[in-house]
């Protein structure tokens, strides 16, 4: 019989993560999937980053992860979002070439030598009703290991919704895993039900792009991982076309014919990637919305047609498509679809991913209620790291607010659960000027290398970036100069008679690195990617100072542990929905607490009062 | 949940007594008190035995279903007869059943906050209502507690939520079909909260002094007058509210309710050359007493002062003894004369000096409300430069957000995301 420290279940963005992570830290890792085509499938757009998304791909990439090596091998059109607003707010993201896509990732997984990728159905868990020892696949064979993560997508009760059609299934032409769904069901968790959609594919030979507005590439691509350095393809461009009277007109017409609207979905959607039915219902007043055209592909003439995701039969997506500017004959090769699917509410986990009622179980990925490949590949790591360490006895690694949007997301997952498929947005973040996208680095490659999941190649190259930076600081904060010699080179600053330093001088909005290069001849050899790693440092220094702040009484509420079984009911003065609450939840501190929806600062003192007691006995106790 | 009940009115004699009960056992002892009539928002006339059928008190009972209850949950309001027997045999009776037992200080308003009848700001003038003493300590109480602050920072916040979801949806939906430019909607929201808080601020300066009471001192050399006033203020009416020994021999205070304002009158060692030392220095505590005070007077016979004694920027010359000196200007406490103006003048001054008219009753609801105003007026600032740094001028109104949610309640990022996803279409 075979035995892993950790299995993994499904090939997707989470699973390949997941176990690609568990790897790095030497576990014996096994990944099962159906096929290997499922390994580093893009299901949905054929994009990776974005705002928010971009600075998951860049803390993933942080920590070794594959997807940013395998962005940046598949990208074929790089831009970084907000390029006008500040750093914080900049995101990555980039056009994928899904068949590259899917061999880098295939590639990176083969490079680790202790993975093993099996091909099976899993059917069952092998191991107790509250503890899990390994998996049963559908020839009967059982694989043993110390942990196992479940990543099995939308494949819980999916359903697949064209118009008044429908049938069971995870994505197109995938299969669904019913028999280990039934097993999921029996640890009577609590669940939910979400739906997506997708537009249709259309055939990018029947687009007339001579009309379409282009929307091109960056000229100077900026990269998910900090190890690539050049392009590896040919870059393309997307097209934008919009809606327009004529298609609402068609889509109104046919609302009753949606499966979103004709009552054959209960899940909940998410707000932020509405279908087209959504959004001319909801905003009626707007006559015209926009759709990007984004190539699947190099060697594909496959369209995604951003922006029009659909569960209008078949005959009805036809004819809308082709009441769109420069879609007149546009062919649609695979028609769109809405999809609904059970999640388990999340709060029934740690922030280590792991399910708090049953031993050696992770969930990680869309089962958890999460939208986006770069969501999904994240908890992934979260996983795979967390099962990697616990079999060799180790502490889960703390991705906590202030360190990580990967920290955020999972705070957000375990302590408030989630209504709608949940994205990130950087405006999730609190911190969110110390948590940037060109930071993610110096966040958490420390972390990495304590663990032991980056490689020496990735630590070299970081030490010898914050070698440089240090040193570009220290001579900054070296010299100072007077008001008169800072106006003298065109930096306009109050003729106050106060000597600044320069990276004070750095930290004036108005104010860049190159204005400063005239003043210090030490700066003149500055590499770009050094000084604007500095400048952005100093923009913000001011609020960092304030946030630290913040960040220092948050660090105080999370050092005030609940004990797991802390009784709820037995506390005078809580509601009892609240009490309730609690208690599926769980909150690991004061700080998770106080983050839980409809929590009162009445109910906080309460909680505090309670864990007084405890500790009071536990002396008297000791005593 | 515990059901639990405390007397409601004040202890000792009184023609009724009211004992509250509230949780989730009311209804039924509502319904063992008088059957299955029990309905909500009637009075109903009940017999109270004790377990043996011994007869305790006739009641009026009173049965809120909640949530429409003063604590959100099942209450029962028992009126009995207010003697100390029957309101210990009465909750004596309530403490034998299962279930129920005595609240602890506090307890009803806290069910209350909990359950969300009443916000913070309410809770506190909750409990400035039931300390009031003067007029104007009560309207200003029922203001806030009427959600007069809520109301407020409930318009605050639902305009500055709107300002930064404008901000925030420029920044994570930026390769969206947004609106480009949202900074001009934005100003102008700012623009109006900022000035709606300076409004506010100075409408609330002096509100804190009516909880807290004025301060007027009673200056001047030995003998001009200075305690005879005093104790004709006294004697005037049956307006002294407490009478304090002061911290030293030398200065006497009392608390009088002036036409609803609390003021504290302080009488002090009379001012004069001298050699001897503990004098000297009951002299320099009077100066510094009423350099403090909102109002000083200073009383004269012919409208000099004596050495040592300058004029300061609150103070009053007060011309006294008009009986003696003949003055029309003057005062005089043998005669009555001129007292009446006097406290007119001294509680016009006082309003005038402390507009108390605003929400901000304490001093964590200015110091919030400056704090926030001070946050939004930066991300005005930043705004108006056309370098405008959108993540900076949001993390500005994320903290006023904070500030006033410190107020009264919560406000989180989903707040903001509701505000974003419901005005605009977004998706690709």
């Amino acid at each position: 019989m075979k035995h892993f420290d950790v299995i993994v279940i499904g090939g997707g963005h989470a699973g390949c993560e997941a176990a690609a992570a568990s790897a790095r830290l030497s576990a014996r890792t096994a990944l099962l999937t159906f096929n290997k085509d499922d390994l580093g499938t893009m299901s949905c757009n054929p994009a990776i980053g974005g705002l928010g998304k971009g600075h998951l791909v860049r803390e993933i990439d942080a920590l070794d992860g594959i997807m940013a090596k395998a962005a940046d091998y598949a990208g074929i059109q790089f831009r970084l979002l907000n390029r006008r607003k500040g750093p914080a707010v900049q995101g990555p993201r980039a056009q994928s070439d899904r068949s590259r896509y899917r061999h880098a990732i295939q590639n990176l997984l083969s490079s680790y030598k202790d993975l093993e990728i099996i091909f099976g159905e899993v059917v069952d868990f092998f191991g107790s009703d509250d503890e899990v020892l390994g998996v049963v696949l559908s020839d009967g064979s059982v694989i043993q290991s110390k942990k196992v993560i479940l990543t099995t997508g939308t494949f819980l009760n999916g359903v697949i919704h064209i118009g008044d059609k429908s049938e069971s299934g995870g994505r197109m032409g995938a299969q669904a895993s019913s028999l280990l769904a039934n097993k999921i069901y029996g640890y009577d968790l609590p669940m939910g039900r979400l739906k997506t959609g997708t537009p249709p594919r259309l055939d990018g030979q029947t687009i007339n792009w001579e009309q379409l507005e282009e929307q091109p590439g960056d000229d100077e691509p900026t990269f998910f991982s900090s190890l690539t350095k050049a392009l590896s393809c040919e870059q393309v461009s997307c097209g934008i076309t919009h809606t327009n009277a004529r298609t609402h007109e068609i889509i109104r017409a046919n609302l009753s014919r949606s499966a979103m609207y004709g009552g054959h979905i209960e899940g909940i959607g998410p707000r932020y990637c509405p279908s087209i039915e959504d959004k001319i219902t909801r905003f009626a007043d707007k006559n015209a919305h926009q759709i990007f055209l984004e190539p699947e592909g190099l060697n594909t003439s496959v369209i995604y047609p951003n922006g029009i995701s659909t569960s209008l039969p078949q005959d009805v997506q036809d004819d809308y498509v082709r009441s769109i500017y420069g879609l007149e004959n546009a062919k649609i090769t695979q028609p769109g679809y809405a999809i609904e699917y059970d999640y388990v509410d999340p709060r029934c986990l740690d922030s280590d991913l792991s399910v708090r009622s049953v031993k050696n179980l992770y969930f990680a990925g869309q089962i958890n209620g999460t939208t986006g490949y770069t969501e999904t590949a994240a908890q992934g790591l979260v996983a795979g790291l967390s099962a990697a360490l616990s079999c060799s006895g180790k502490d889960p690694v703390v991705f906590s607010r202030r360190n990580s949007y990967i920290g955020v997301m999972i705070d957000d997952l375990v302590t408030r659960g989630v209504q709608e498929p949940y994205r990130m947005f950087t405006s999730r973040a609190e911190y969110r000027l110390s948590l940037r996208a060109d930071n993610a680095d110096q966040r958490l490659s420390p972390i990495g290398k304590e663990i032991g999941c980056i490689s020496n190649e990735r630590w070299e190259a970081f030490s010898n970036k914050m070698d440089k930076i240090e040193v570009l600081r220290n001579d900054l904060r070296s010299s100072s100069f007077s008001p008169n010699e800072l106006n003298a080179q065109g930096i306009n600053v109050a003729a106050d008679g106060n000597r600044r330093s320069l990276y004070q001088v750095l930290s004036f909005p108005k104010v860049g690195f190159l204005d400063l290069v005239g003043l210090d001849k030490r700066l003149e050899h500055a590499e770009p990617e050094i000084y604007r790693q500095v400048e952005r440092d100093a923009l913000y220094a001011n609020y960092i100072e304030r946030q630290e702040k913040d960040a220092e009484r948050l660090k105080k509420d999370e050092a005030i542990a609940i004990p797991k079984d802390f009784s709820y009911e037995k506390i005078e003065g809580l509601s009892a929905e609240l009490a309730a609450k609690l208690n599926l939840i769980k909150p690991e501190n004061i700080g998770q607490a106080q983050r839980i929806d409809g929590m009162t600062p009445a109910a906080i003192l309460v909680i505090l009062a309670g864990l007084k007691v405890i500790e009071r006995n536990a002396r008297a106790g000791n005593a | 949940m515990d059901t639990i009940f405390a007397l409601a009115s004040s202890p000792g004699k009184s023609g009724v007594a009211v004992v509250r009960v509230s949780g989730p056992k009311a209804p039924d002892l509502g319904r063992q008190l008088i059957g299955d009539s029990l309905r909500p928002r009637y009075a109903h006339y009940g017999i109270i035995c004790d377990d043996d059928g011994q007869h305790i008190d006739d009641a009026l009972i009173l049965f809120f279903e909640g949530p429409k209850s003063f604590t959100g949950e099942d209450v029962l309001e028992l009126q009995i007869h207010g003697s100390i027997a029957v309101v210990s045999a009465v909750l004596a009776f309530l403490g034998a059943k299962k279930g129920l037992r005595h609240a602890e200080p506090g307890e009803f308003t806290r069910r209350a906050l909990e359950n969300n009848k009443l916000d913070l700001s309410q809770v506190e003038a909750l409990s400035d209502l039931v300390e009031a003493e003067t007029e104007g300590q009560r309207l200003q109480a029922q203001r806030v507690l009427k959600g007069g602050l809520r109301d407020r920072c409930e318009g605050w916040r639902t305009q500055l939520i709107r300002a930064v979801s404008l901000l925030e949806v420029s920044i994570d939906f930026a390769d969206e079909d947004v609106p480009e430019d949202v900074t001009p909607e934005v100003i102008e929201i700012l623009a109006v909260v900022s000035s709606s808080f300076d409004q506010e601020l100075s409408k609330s300066a002096g509100a804190e002094r009516v909880r807290t009471g004025y301060d007027v001192a009673i200056l001047g050399a030995p003998n001009v007058g200075k305690s005879s006033l005093l104790n004709y203020l006294v004697g005037r009416d049956a307006a002294i509210t407490s009478k304090i020994a002061g911290t030293t021999r030398d200065i006497i205070e009392v608390q009088m309710d002036l036409s609803g304002l609390p003021v504290t009158f302080v009488d002090t060692a009379g001012v004069r050359e001298t050699s001897d030392e503990i004098e000297r220095e009951g002299i320099k505590r009077a100066i510094m007493r009423a350099e403090e005070a909102d109002i000083a007077l200073f009383l004269s016979l012919e409208g000099d002062l004596p050495d040592g004694l300058d004029d300061m920027p609150n103070s009053y010359i007060i011309l006294t003894k008009g009986d003696i000196t003949g003055r029309d200007e003057a005062i005089s406490v043998k005669t009555g004369a001129g007292i009446d103006n006097l406290i007119d003048k001294v509680v016009t001054v006082l309003s005038e000096k402390f507009p108390s008219s605003g929400v901000l009753i304490r001093q964590r609801h200015l110091g919030a409300v400056s704090l926030a105003r001070d946050s939004v007026n930066c991300a005005l600032n930043m705004l108006q430069d056309e370098s405008a740094v959108f993540e900076l001028a949001s993390e500005e109104l994320r903290r006023a957000l904070h500030q006033l949610e410190m107020l009264v309640g919560r406000v989180d990022v989903e707040n903001i995301l509701d505000e974003i996803f419901s005005s605009f279409c977004l998706g690709k």
